[in-house]
């Protein structure tokens, strides 16, 4: 019976045009995204100012190549055309997915869900036919081109996004979002000049009224969005959230990417009009994609259901890593990222690190803007991997300069969600003699409060 | 019910329950950043800039006096006027915003341990671009330390030097040079405040990496961990280096004065942080009154007042120096270390507690957030 739906599922077809506007969406927001990104200066100030970066486990090859970094963000950039024209596209697709998740893995002190949304739907989009209608290779090509596609490749997209909503919101499931908005009592508190809302968002109910409709919305906005008959509310929903957001908080273009992806709810006939308004434009014309044509179920398909299912079955999975870490998840931030807990809490810190010469006992203090950019530092500061990690480069760093075996301390101070600051790192191990693998983290200092909650 | 009554009914009665949920022990912050903004521009930064002004060009006249005619009366005058500069300076030097962040001001103008070879190299090759990168540790209050009480021994030697010595004239000439510098960098600082930046310092009045509060919080607790924490005790006392260097104190040849610049600098860091009028020490709108309107507490003290309290110990710690601190250093480099430890514990309560409670970016690259 089951088996019998699944397979039915798998057989369902629908029109390929919402995937080919998701597409040309998708690519064109990505050129701009990383044309801001050079256009800003950061990838000089990101990535070839600082002198030291933070790597991802597993990862540690992967560095800024110095002026060569520019060519990852070209080739980026480039094969994000090759995405939106749907040229070469599965060429395009997989170069982008590569040189976007490159940049990614390259510091992790720039961590942001919004990047890591960008690195699945970019992989997602290698394996899904995004180009069998309304690209340049389906002109090209008519053996490609089709009007008709497997349904689940358009419903991957689907639920991914819905994941990003609904483990956003039962994220903020939690007594410090609930019952103290924290942090948004912080956040809203200091938009005093913004016109007209800015005096409103002093108001202590205004930030629990955020912090409720946060939640509601992220949690019920994948359902809202499914139904035929709550979509063009959940929509507008969306726009509200996210230019609102928007205008609240520095988040880049993540609210652009996400009100435009959203649009693949939206039904085959709001996509056609969409895209009969582009190839007017274009002066192209769309009948020559509306062959009736479907997608014929070859072996690649077949091969490729058992990836798609194996993605999502990890993507629902990893989120809840965190229940086999001991200690409170905000605090340790064992299994905090890649899980979608999106501006979930606001956290402070200060690093001292002293440095112990085992063999004469001379001791000092390291001076981190030495090594480290003020972005980086305050990301140091509030997450242990990231303190041992610098704490094994400092150990590296004075063996070169003479000293055989220097002890690493660190004296830190974190606060969180606006309690006052309490020491963070135990002061008396030495950094030197722990492992970088998170199931010994002995050193932290546990938590002096309990935050409820998932 | 139909699905979209029901998903409205829901977000309406989300109001009422979060008017339910107001709990009176969440403070509002009606706070005015742009009031704020003016207390700092026109009662603290621009009466500061002002003073300076005035003293550096009673130092330059001073300069000019003793470079006609070096005596012992015209060097004293010109110690005098240098010293109250240099006092001011203090009071200043934590304003790195704008036109002195474009300069470099602090970079160009206290810059220690002097370079004496580099400046003796100067005078002696007369050719030399004081606006040079290069040329940072070769001027400004330093090397007018070295060239009013070290470029000999005792006063009669310094006379001399710039009297019957080798490179007398040239010396006069570099002591001038370096003077001058010091007036312009500040009074093209003051004119930038007075013809415009006040304005824009002021207008900016947001809550970013880039708007006025956030900067100059970011500059203020960069001057206190780095000039005034670590530059004029840390250093010094040995603290980054595992032994004492006894010779970066700030005033290597007068000798006498290193506690009371240091005093001098955490007297108007307090000052600052509690918005006290430059002259009349009224206090105004601050980083105390901000935390205090939003109620800042650290385990049920204000903060506010666990960061006074902090500046008070370390005063007092300070107190018990020797105004000599390299002499403190080679007597009893433990007081010295001491004194670092409470200022250092403030560290703590302004670029923690203080940073998050007002919400202000640390980071200078402003970047994108989730």
């Amino acid at each position: 019976m089951y088996t019998r739906n699944i397979k039915n599922y798998f057989s369902q077809y629908a029109e390929a045009a919402p995937l080919a506007v998701f597409r040309i969406l998708f690519g064109t927001l990505m050129f701009i995204s990383l044309l801001r990104f050079y256009a800003n200066g950061w990838i000089e100030k990101l990535y070839l100012e600082p002198s030291f970066f933070f790597s991802y486990t597993g990862f540690e090859w992967i560095k800024p190549l110095g002026s060569w970094t520019y060519l990852i963000f070209v080739l980026g950039a480039l094969s994000a055309i090759g995405v939106a024209l749907g040229y070469r596209y599965r060429l395009s697709a997989t170069v982008f997915f590569l040189s976007f998740t490159y940049i990614e893995l390259m510091d992790k002190t720039t961590y942001l869900n919004h990047y890591y949304f960008v690195s699945l739907v970019s992989f997602l989009m290698i394996l899904l036919p995004a180009n069998a209608y309304f690209s340049v290779d389906a002109l090209k090509n008519e053996n490609l081109r089709k009007q008709y596609i497997p349904a689940w490749t358009i419903d991957a997209i689907k639920l991914m996004l819905a994941i990003v909503y609904f483990y956003a919101g039962l994220a903020k499931l939690n007594s410090d979002w609930l019952f103290h908005a924290m942090p948004l009592k912080i956040w809203l508190s200091a938009k005093t000049s913004l016109p007209v809302i800015g005096p409103w968002l002093q108001e202590s109910w205004v930030h629990y009224a955020f912090s409720w409709a946060g939640m509601i919305y992220d949690l019920s906005i994948p359902f809202l969005l499914l139904w035929p008959r709550t979509r063009l509310l959940g929509f507008t929903f969306v726009v509200i959230f996210h230019v609102v957001t928007r205008l609240l908080f520095p988040i880049g273009m993540f609210p652009f990417i996400m009100i435009l992806s959203t649009l693949i709810f939206f039904s085959a006939d709001f996509h056609h009009r969409f895209l009969h308004q582009l190839s007017r434009i274009l002066r192209l014309d769309k009948r020559i994609f509306d062959n009736r044509i479907k997608m014929s179920k070859g072996t690649f398909t077949h091969l490729l259901i058992p990836v798609i299912v194996l993605f999502f079955v990890f993507q629902l999975t990893l989120p809840f890593r965190y229940v086999l870490q001991p200690g409170e998840l905000f605090w340790t931030e064992q299994g905090y990222r890649f899980s979608w807990r999106v501006m979930l809490m606001e956290k402070a810190g200060y690093a001292n690190f002293k440095v112990v010469d085992s063999s004469t006992g001379k001791r000092f203090y390291v001076d981190n803007s030495q090594f480290l950019t003020p972005f980086q530092e305050k990301q140091m500061a509030t997450q242990p991997d990231f303190i041992l990690e610098y704490a094994l480069y400092l150990e590296q760093y004075y063996q070169q300069q003479g000293i055989a075996d220097p002890e690493i301390y660190v004296e830190s101070y974190v606060s969180l969600n606006g309690r006052g600051s309490q020491p963070y790192v135990n002061p008396d191990i030495d950094l030197t003699q722990q492992d970088i693998s998170p199931d010994n983290r002995n050193w932290i200092l546990p938590f002096n409060d309990e935050i409820k909650g998932l | 019910m139909a699905n979209k009554s029901w998903i409205l009914l829901l977000f309406v009665s989300l109001s009422f329950f979060a008017c339910d949920d107001d709990t009176p022990d969440v403070p509002d912050d009606n706070f005015d950043r742009t009031a704020l903004l003016t207390n700092w521009a026109d009662n603290i930064i621009i009466p500061g800039y002002t003073d300076i002004a005035q003293g550096s060009k009673s130092m330059v006249q001073a300069a000019e006096a003793f470079q006609a005619d070096p005596q012992p009366q015209t060097l004293n005058n010109l110690r005098d006027a240098w010293w109250k500069v240099y006092l001011v300076w203090q009071r200043v030097s934590m304003f790195e915003i704008g036109k002195a962040e474009e300069l470099g001001l602090r970079d160009n103008l206290n810059i220690y341990p002097v370079d004496t070879e580099g400046v003796l190299e100067n005078i002696s090759q007369g050719n030399y671009n004081l606006e040079l990168p290069s040329q940072r540790d070769r001027q400004g209050f330093p090397a007018m330390d070295f060239l009013l009480y070290g470029i000999a021994n005792g006063d009669a030697e310094i006379l001399e030097a710039y009297t019957t010595g080798d490179d007398a004239e040239e010396l006069g000439i570099y002591l001038i040079a370096v003077v001058t510098r010091i007036d312009e960098l500040l009074d093209v600082v003051l004119a930038d405040w007075t013809s415009g930046y006040r304005d824009e310092f002021i207008d900016n009045n947001g809550n970013s990496a880039t708007a006025s509060v956030d900067k100059l919080v970011n500059d203020y607790l960069f001057y206190y961990e780095k000039a005034l924490r670590a530059g004029k005790v840390g250093i010094p006392a040995g603290v980054f280096s595992g032994s004492p260097l006894s010779t970066h104190v700030e005033l290597p040849y007068r000798a006498e004065g290193d506690q009371t610049l240091l005093l001098e600098a955490l007297d108007y860091t307090q000052r600052f942080f509690n918005g006290k009028d430059y002259t009349s020490q009224q206090e105004g709108v601050s980083l105390k009154s901000y935390l205090n309107e939003l109620d800042a507490q650290k385990d049920g003290t204000l903060l506010s007042e666990l960061i006074n309290a902090q500046f008070e110990s370390a005063r007092a710690k300070i107190s018990q120096l020797e105004s000599d601190f390299a002499k403190q250093i080679e007597m009893d480099n433990t007081k010295m270390l001491e004194a670092y430890d409470e200022l250092q514990k403030n560290v703590v309560l302004l670029k923690v507690d203080m940073l998050q409670a007002l919400n202000i970016n640390i980071d200078y690259v402003d970047a994108d957030g989730d």
